[in-house]
């Protein structure tokens, strides 16, 4: 059963991808001359191939349930697939509200992303620890991946307006900060391909080396040592020696590994930009070129506001609820429960901004990509640098 | 008009201020709030001592009670008794009595201390922790002095000198 | 100050921008834009229009959403700043906090811990901003819900001409249009669940208003939520309190001012076993190592009976006996006992054979109680050992000579002085784990360790929260709120006659899109246009 439902994982993946090349030929068609009001036929098509890859996600989620036993949202990999799915089923819903198979073009490559990224942590099945016996594992986390993932459809919103609005004749502030937000995901497929790439040839190599406290401690390099730890000796010969050694304080290997990512991501952006020969956001201009900018930022508003409420109840009442029930009291300040109220505090600044200060379009369109760093960084950062109370979900 | 919104804004920010003043006020409290009062009647215990002696509180009234608790591994509750015990001498004919807990260790150690320091007054130990549970101590060693009344005067937490001794017990003299 | 009295014959407040009643609009300024701003109905905040004490400076400082934003723009960047590094509740209890940061982070973890940032979630100034945050959520409604209300309760159905084209949503039809049209249209109206109201042949249609009290509702439920977490300072709503408790041990309930007691039957620390679980968790744990399963602590709650005082050995009566696990704490008037820690193996009683040195040969075994030893151990035949000094938590102290840390048997040590027929005088032996001293020169005999007897230890915090009705009424109150203006939109149609013409306009206070749509559904069939998109360069309402 487990083995059916990665299956069903890989295909829902596939399926994504195709999906998005769809979308990708309505825009295309569209573009072509056929002014049709409404979606034409391939985006029917792209639609129907993003419910079927949805409904196999759905199927995996449901077989890892059934094969684990409990809800498979008890660690990264689990969470961070279920955000995936989470992901493009609210896309699935605001395109049926808005049929816009634009958004399809930027949600779905930004969903195969996340559930690529997911698969680079262990991915077994594992037993749940005493903390997580709860039937609230599956309610607080669920609640909370959907509203995050509503609250990222705003982020595809926003960046479609900012590709569009953005002028790109002129170097500006505007085209440099969207180069970034296209290089942060170029560097996540960076990650991607150097992970895969270096578990596919099964390189391992061990270090031994002196931690913090002085203690000797190991380290397993999947990937070769750019960095290696502190006082680090390699256990067998013939691996790749470190160029620099990082004081005991900093855990060598995650850096290595971020190290290997924007290398690679640098590698790629170089590439991409020469092949280009503008920037990214540049290239993707001919897109977006038809899409109504007011459509898009209400889009984009659309989404903060029915996410809002449902990322509230999931990741602060919820949570709190479990936490009083599990860690004794509703509110300990553990890094993952502040980041969920900064989450909170910034989205709701956001609502402020736009229902009192009028900030619309442009401003608004910021407003909402740097929401979903906010919620990338605590779901990527936190878990695996600032670690705490939720650090279980790191492994 | 006029006068009564600016009445209505005075309340309303005089609430808010009183509110977030409080909080803050409690905040910066909350770890000095002690569980025995100056002032109110200290919770009443009773214990037998090291010779099979039953000690009462509230039996002790119309007596001043210097009530001391402490522990073998404290090092300042080692040197304050010598101290404790040389006024304990002194002021026992004149109405106060001293009381002294030990934190719950076995009867062997307690025997033993008492032997090395040669103590005279009564010993008690509160082997389950009610009584500590009852006062609140947390650091040792801690003087609670008690009038003749049954009222706390005072309390101590820190090592004591013979004059402070002296001086506590010259408080609660009745 | 004055009033404005409109033309429809309405008296505004002071400061008003559109007239309440008929949607005039009173300002110059307003009268240049093309789109009305209707973010407040065009109503006069009362912040804005008085300025002239301390307290109004204070009030409008408050009331400003700008302020608002501010303050939580800067709490949200304090927030972060306390993840850097873990906070000092959660920092090993190993060392003094100050040395623990310098030690663990350098330079920048003393820096850390010297700007405070080590609590930062109690500092002072902390706790002033989400205190400054909860007097803006009250200052900020009062000042715009009470006019708010005002407007949308006086608004009449004839809007002026001003108001009607200057709205986002707006078309004028030639000719006016037939009764049976307005009537088919009226009808349409009423099937999506307008409200119509009519006067003089003018329709307003409305729905949803309630959705614009959602803010104000959710900001009184974050403001109960305020007072809940404020509450917690109020001695005796709050208890944080942990026992720990042996197996086999009884003890009194802090904070229950003795009333109740718990009796610790036993305590299970169960891990995950690859041969007894199903298979597919075969590989997770062959990873992990060890995956704990189950802590648990087997308890019988106690009540006191009778009326003993502390000291007193107290008459129990048995409430129940419970498991406490980890999601499962025992619950009894308002407290709850929590499962957070343990100890495994703590030992509890020690036993020794006296043997003779040379020849092993044993006379008899003790066994120590290591919470109560006896002073004297008699072996029969004119064998015993007496306990000189016993040190349950034994090291050495400064002076070098054997001291106790504490009161717990982690590392017992005791001073024996053994009597036997050879040696009816005694010799003295220091026993600790792994280690003897003979300070009297080479002995006879010696105490021989011989077994442990160890005993877990339950950690359990007890806790008592009175506030926790007021925090989910609060909780509760703002997921109401928020929903209630997040997922329903207020609509609203305005169609008047004018000189002939028919003038038609359309507002949502959110989702024009949505409004768009359902006005061309509304509007099919009557054989009139639904008003249109008019854009403005200078601001569109959202």
């Amino acid at each position: 059963m487990a083995a059916l439902s990665s299956n069903l994982l890989y295909t829902a993946f596939i399926l994504y991808l195709i999906a998005t090349a769809f979308f990708g030929g309505a825009i295309k068609a569209k573009k072509d001359g056929q002014r049709e009001t409404g979606p034409n036929k391939w985006a029917a098509i792209a639609i129907i191939i993003t419910i079927i890859g949805f409904i196999a996600q759905v199927g995996y989620f449901i077989l890892r349930w059934i094969a684990a036993g409990h809800a498979p949202v008890s660690n990264l990999f689990e969470f961070t697939t279920f955000f995936g799915m989470a992901l493009v089923g609210a896309f699935i819903a605001i395109y049926f509200i808005y049929k816009t198979p634009l958004l399809g073009v930027f949600t779905l490559p930004v969903a195969v992303l996340i559930i690529a990224y997911a698969s680079m942590f262990p991915r077994e099945i594992s037993p749940l620890i005493p903390a997580l016996q709860s039937d609230w594992l599956h309610i607080h986390v669920t609640t909370a991946a959907l509203g995050e993932a509503i609250l990222a459809i705003s982020f595809a919103a926003g960046l479609i307006y900012l590709i569009k609005h953005v002028d790109q004749t002129v170097k500006s502030k505007s085209t440099l900060w969207l180069e970034v937000v296209m290089f942060g995901m170029v560097a996540t497929l960076g990650f991607i391909i150097v992970s895969t790439a270096f578990s596919a040839a099964g390189y391992e190599a061990k270090f031994n080396y002196i931690d913090k406290n002085g203690a000797e401690a190991a380290y397993d390099y999947q990937m070769p040592a750019l960095v290696g730890p502190h006082e680090g000796q390699l256990a067998a010969k013939g691996k790749f020696e470190p160029m620099v050694e990082t004081p005991a304080i900093i855990n060598a290997k995650k850096l290595n590994t971020v190290i290997w990512s924007l290398g690679a991501g640098l590698i790629l952006y170089g590439l991409l930009r020469l092949i280009l020969r503008k920037r990214l956001a540049a290239s993707l201009k001919p897109l977006v070129k038809n899409i109504n900018l007011d459509l898009v930022d209400e889009i984009s508003y659309r989404s903060v506001l029915i996410g809002f409420p449902v990322f509230t109840l999931g990741a602060l009442i919820f949570a709190m609820i479990w936490a009083q029930i599990a860690w004794t009291r509703f509110w300990g300040w553990d890094p993952k429960e502040v980041w969920a109220l900064i989450t909170w505090l910034f989205y709701a600044a956001f609502l402020h901004l736009r229902l009192s200060k009028g900030w619309h379009g442009e401003k608004s369109a910021w407003l909402a990509v740097i929401g979903f760093i906010i919620i990338m960084f605590n779901l990527v950062a936190v878990n695996l640098v600032i670690a705490g109370l939720h650090s279980y979900a790191g492994s | 008009m006029k006068k009564k919104r600016l009445a209505i804004r005075t309340v309303i920010l005089l609430v808010l201020a009183a509110a977030v003043g409080y909080t803050l006020y409690a905040n910066f409290t909350k770890d000095d709030i002690q569980r025995v009062e100056v002032g109110k009647t200290a919770p009443d215990f009773a214990l037998v001592d090291m010779n099979g002696e039953k000690h009462k509180l509230s039996d002790y009234r119309g007596q001043g009670v210097f009530l001391n608790f402490w522990a073998t591994w404290c090092k300042p509750c080692e040197r304050e008794m010598p101290y404790i015990d040389h006024q304990y001498n002194n002021f026992k004919d004149q109405g106060v009595k001293v009381l002294t807990v030990d934190v719950g260790e076995s009867r062997v150690a307690v025997n033993k201390f008492i032997e090395r320091h040669n103590l005279s007054f009564p010993v008690m130990i509160d082997s389950d922790g009610q009584v500590q549970t009852a006062y609140g101590i947390d650091p040792l060693p801690i003087t609670f002095l008690i009038d003749k009344d049954g009222k706390v005067v005072r309390s101590h937490t820190g090592e004591l000198t013979e004059a402070t001794v002296r001086q506590f017990m010259e408080e609660i003299k009745p | 100050m004055n009033e404005v009295k409109c033309e429809c014959g309405h008296v505004n407040p002071h400061g008003t921008v559109l007239c309440e009643s008929c949607g005039k609009v009173l300002e110059e300024k307003e009268m240049q834009k093309k789109l009305l701003d209707m973010r407040y109905e065009g109503s006069a905040r009362r912040s804005q229009t008085y300025n002239k004490t301390i307290i109004d400076k204070v009030w409008n400082f408050f009331s400003s959403v700008k302020v608002g934003v501010w303050l939580i723009v800067v709490t949200l960047v304090a927030s972060a700043f306390g993840t850097i590094l873990p906070q000092e509740m959660y920092i090993p209890p190993v060392m003094p906090a100050a040395e623990y940061y310098e030690e663990q982070y350098g330079w920048f973890g003393k820096l850390y811990y010297e700007l405070g940032f080590h609590n930062l979630y109690s500092s002072w100034w902390y706790l002033l901003l989400i205190a400054s945050i909860g007097v803006s959520l009250v200052i900020c409604s009062l000042d715009r819900v009470v006019p708010l209300y005002r407007a949308l309760n006086k608004q009449r159905v004839t809007r002026h001409e001003g108001f009607l084209q200057r709205q986002r949503l707006f078309g004028i039809s030639a000719e006016a249009p037939d009764q049976e049209s307005i009537k088919k249209l009226k009808g349409n109206l009423q099937s999506k669940r307008y409200k119509i109201r009519e006067e003089n042949g003018n329709i307003l249609a409305e729905k949803n208003r309630f959705s614009r009290w959602g803010p104000y509702v959710n900001h009184v439920g974050l403001i109960i939520f305020l007072i809940g977490g404020m509450l917690r300072f109020v001695p005796g709503m709050y208890i944080d309190s942990v026992l720990w408790i042996r197996e086999g041990e009884t003890k009194a309930i802090p904070e229950t001012e003795g009333q109740y007691y718990l009796k610790n039957n036993q305590f299970i620390l169960e891990v995950y076993d690859k041969e007894k679980e199903d298979e597919v968790f075969e590989q997770a744990i062959d990873k992990a190592g060890m995956v704990a399963k189950n802590y648990q602590s087997n308890v019988t709650l106690y009540k006191k009976a009778g009326d003993s005082i502390p000291g007193e050995t107290p008459e129990l009566e048995k409430v129940k006996d419970e498991e406490i696990r980890v999601n499962e704490p025992l619950k009894f008037e308002g407290f709850a006992l929590y499962q957070v820690d343990y100890k495994l193996n703590e030992l509890n009683k020690m036993t020794l054979a006296l043997q003779n040195k040379e020849t092993q040969e044993e006379f008899g075994e003790i066994q120590i109680d290591l919470y109560n030893p006896k002073s004297e151990y008699d072996l029969g035949k004119g064998y015993s050992v007496e306990v000189l000094s016993y040190f349950p938590d034994f090291e050495f102290g400064e002076d070098g000579n054997p001291t106790t840390k504490s009161r717990i048997p982690n590392n017992p040590a005791f001073v024996f002085e053994m009597k036997t027929p050879d040696k009816p005088e005694g010799e003295v032996s220091f026993v600790a784990i792994r280690e003897t001293i003979e300070p009297n020169g080479d002995n006879q005999y010696k105490m021989a360790f011989k077994a442990a007897e160890t005993k877990n230890v339950a950690a359990l915090t007890v806790r008592k929260d009175l506030t926790l009705w007021i925090i989910a009424l609060g909780g509760l109150i703002f997921m109401i709120g928020v929903v209630q203006g997040a997922y329903w939109n207020h609509r609203r149609l305005w169609v008047r006659n004018v000189d002939g013409q028919l003038w038609t306009a359309g507002h949502t206070n959110k989702n024009w899109h949505g409004l768009k749509r359902e006005l061309e559904e509304i509007f099919k069939g009557t054989g009139m246009e639904a008003p249109a998109e008019q854009q403005a360069e200078d601001a569109k309402n959202g």
